[in-house]
């Protein structure tokens, strides 16, 4: 419409305009999801309030059990800290598809001329956005009620671990995604069995060997496991970013599988939802 | 301009729609088929099998509007749905513009919009957050996007104070146009239209219809409306397929319909509605049936 139609030979159409197009899509993603944020505020502060006063009262847990010589408080505030930083990065990218049934947009969004690898990079990097604001806020937060001592603390590692273990947060989060293209009903309800059972086996709130043999055998694949023990070692002992490779190179590992793995899940599942008709139907 | 006219918005200027070969017919679809096989969870056994479309071929010309007119649960839906890339057919091609919608999907998807019965947007976001996500999805950014926007809500008549209220507290009239504009932006080369004016008042569904005429004469779009809307397939449609169980019985111009029908049944001032009962033995109560009862 409006546009002059040149009959030319037909070129390669797509290649040209790729990335910068791309990138602007991606971008669109963060742009929605911002809006959401502002006009689902109610909900926004209700997560907020719950996801600070579930933090508090874990940490007075350890303010009320403390021993001599040991940091409980900031053992269990690096563990809710780190925890809700990647609870809300995986929540986020996994309801991306139950999200959009639920509004009635998912068939404008995946009909739109984008590759899905700018879909996932928009909503990750959202998510990932939204994740650290989240985790600024309970920082200042904890801080606020809590002694903290951070003079010990290597900061610029912390926080490198932090967004090294997204990324490989971001793969499982993919994954996850698909659950609700798949079974309709219940996938949504599996998203969240697996982000409980990372919560039981990754050492959140205490060191992974008090678990059942079988129970820390599954933990080692929780990329959430090493983004903890790193933050401890990091802010408690003040370890210094050179040793880190420890934890960033599990970490890295597990994001260099996970997210083509969560890629290629993807794609596979939306053919097939193409071909059976569920993109759309709750039923 | 008057109202309702659509607005000279920025076109997108896009390799994949300067390569369109002008000469070519706009759609082509070759014997479509697609049946749903509806399966217990654990045993797989089949629940049942619905053939949706079944073997359905036709051309439409550049600059047509083109008309699939059928019941509720004729398959009108599920046709646009593997148009717009959103349903694999079982077998049979679609291609627009010569690009096959299933190899050439990247293309394809660039060429074609598509409006629904539901509006489906973000309820809880404005008209104008709702169009800039979708908007930047093709492609379309920076300070003429906004402007754009405004221009077209107005053109179709939505006051500016309502462009940044919440849809969900628009009329189902507006979000319909709303959904227009959405797929305006875009400039689509094919505008898919499945049941545009379901369930809108009288006024807006005129609105809707002069819309989509000003849209084929002057802004070069080909246009495939599926309705069940007797007045509104004779009145904006060049040509008319009547589909029934997922086939397609007919195609012809509404003129020619009326008159080969009126030859048969005995009566020259056959209406299309006539037409309609005599071709698929359909009571005309059955297309009253709301859309949404049937399949959301
Ligand atoms: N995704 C789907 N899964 C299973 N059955 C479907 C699906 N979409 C449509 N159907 C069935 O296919 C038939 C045609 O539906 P549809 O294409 O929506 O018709 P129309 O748009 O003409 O009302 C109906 O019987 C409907 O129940
Ligand atoms: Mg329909």
């Amino acid at each position: 419409m409006g546009t002059a139609f040149d009959p030319s030979p037909r070129p390669n159409p797509i290649g040209g305009v790729g990335l910068s197009r791309q990138m602007q899509a991606s971008w669109a993603f963060v742009e929605r999801n911002f809006f959401l944020v502002r006009r689902y505020w109610g909900w926004e502060i209700a997560f907020i309030i719950y996801n600070i006063t579930t933090s508090l009262s874990i940490v007075y847990i350890g303010k009320a059990q403390q021993i001599e010589g040991q940091d409980l408080i900031l053992y269990l505030g690096i563990g809710t800290l780190v925890w809700s930083y990647l609870h809300a990065v995986f929540t986020n990218i996994s309801e991306m598809i139950s999200w959009e049934r639920w509004e009635g947009t998912i068939e404008y969004t995946m009909m739109a001329p984008i590759s899905r690898l700018t879909h996932m990079l928009g909503v990750s990097l959202f998510s990932i956005l939204y994740g650290l604001v989240r985790s600024v806020i309970l920082f200042f937060v904890l801080a606020m009620f809590f002694d903290i001592n951070l003079s010990n603390a290597n900061l610029v590692g912390a926080l490198t671990l932090m967004l090294v273990g997204s990324l490989s947060f971001v793969g499982v989060g993919i994954m996850a995604a698909v659950l609700p293209l798949l079974f309709t009903e219940r996938g949504e309800a599996m998203t969240f069995i697996i982000s409980s059972v990372l919560l039981l086996v990754s050492g959140v709130y205490y060191p992974i060997d008090v678990l059942p043999g079988w129970m820390q055998m599954i933990g080692q694949f929780s990329p959430a496991t090493y983004v903890l023990e790193g933050m401890r070692a990091t802010i408690l002992e003040g370890e210094s970013t050179s040793n880190l490779w420890q934890f960033l190179i599990p970490m890295m590992i597990i994001g260099l599988l996970t997210i083509p793995m969560g890629m290629f899940v993807f794609n596979t599942v939306e053919k097939f939802a193409k071909r059976t008709g569920r993109l759309k139907r709750s039923g | 301009m008057r109202t309702m006219d659509p607005p000279n918005i920025t076109p997108i200027d896009d390799p994949v729609i300067r390569s369109i070969d002008p000469a070519s017919d706009a759609m082509v679809v070759d014997h479509l088929t697609k049946t749903f096989v509806r399966k217990t969870l654990i045993t797989r056994k089949t629940l049942q099998t619905i053939h949706a479309v079944e073997d359905v071929s036709f051309r439409i010309r550049r600059n047509e509007i083109f008309g699939v007119l059928g019941a509720n649960g004729s398959g009108k839906s599920t046709l646009i749905r593997m148009m717009s890339t959103l349903i694999t057919p079982d077998a049979g091609s679609i291609s627009i513009f010569g690009y096959d919608v299933h190899k050439d999907e990247a293309i394809v998807k660039r060429l074609i919009n598509r409006v629904s019965v539901e509006a489906s947007f973000f309820k809880k976001l404005s008209a104008m957050e709702n169009l800039l996500y979708s908007s930047r999805l093709y492609g379309r950014s920076g300070k003429s996007l906004r402007r754009d926007i405004v221009e077209i809500l107005s053109a179709l008549g939505i006051s500016p104070d309502r462009i940044d209220a919440p849809l969900e507290q628009l009329s189902r009239g507006m979000q319909q146009k709303v959904a227009i504009a959405r797929a305006f932006l875009t400039s689509p080369v094919m505008l898919l239209l499945d049941e545009p004016t379901t369930g809108l008042d009288p006024r807006s569904k005129k609105d809707v219809q002069h819309f989509v005429n000003r849209l084929r004469d002057e802004h070069d779009a080909t246009i495939l409306l599926c309705t069940h809307d007797m007045d509104e397939a004779e009145k904006l449609c060049d040509r008319i397929a009547v589909i029934d169980n997922g086939r397609m019985i007919e195609l012809d111009t509404a003129q020619n319909l009326r008159t080969r029908v009126g030859l048969e049944i005995g009566n020259p001032a056959a209406t299309l509605e006539d037409v309609f009962i005599h071709l698929t033995g359909r009571s005309i109560e059955e297309l009253e049936i709301p859309a949404e009862e049937i399949v959301a």
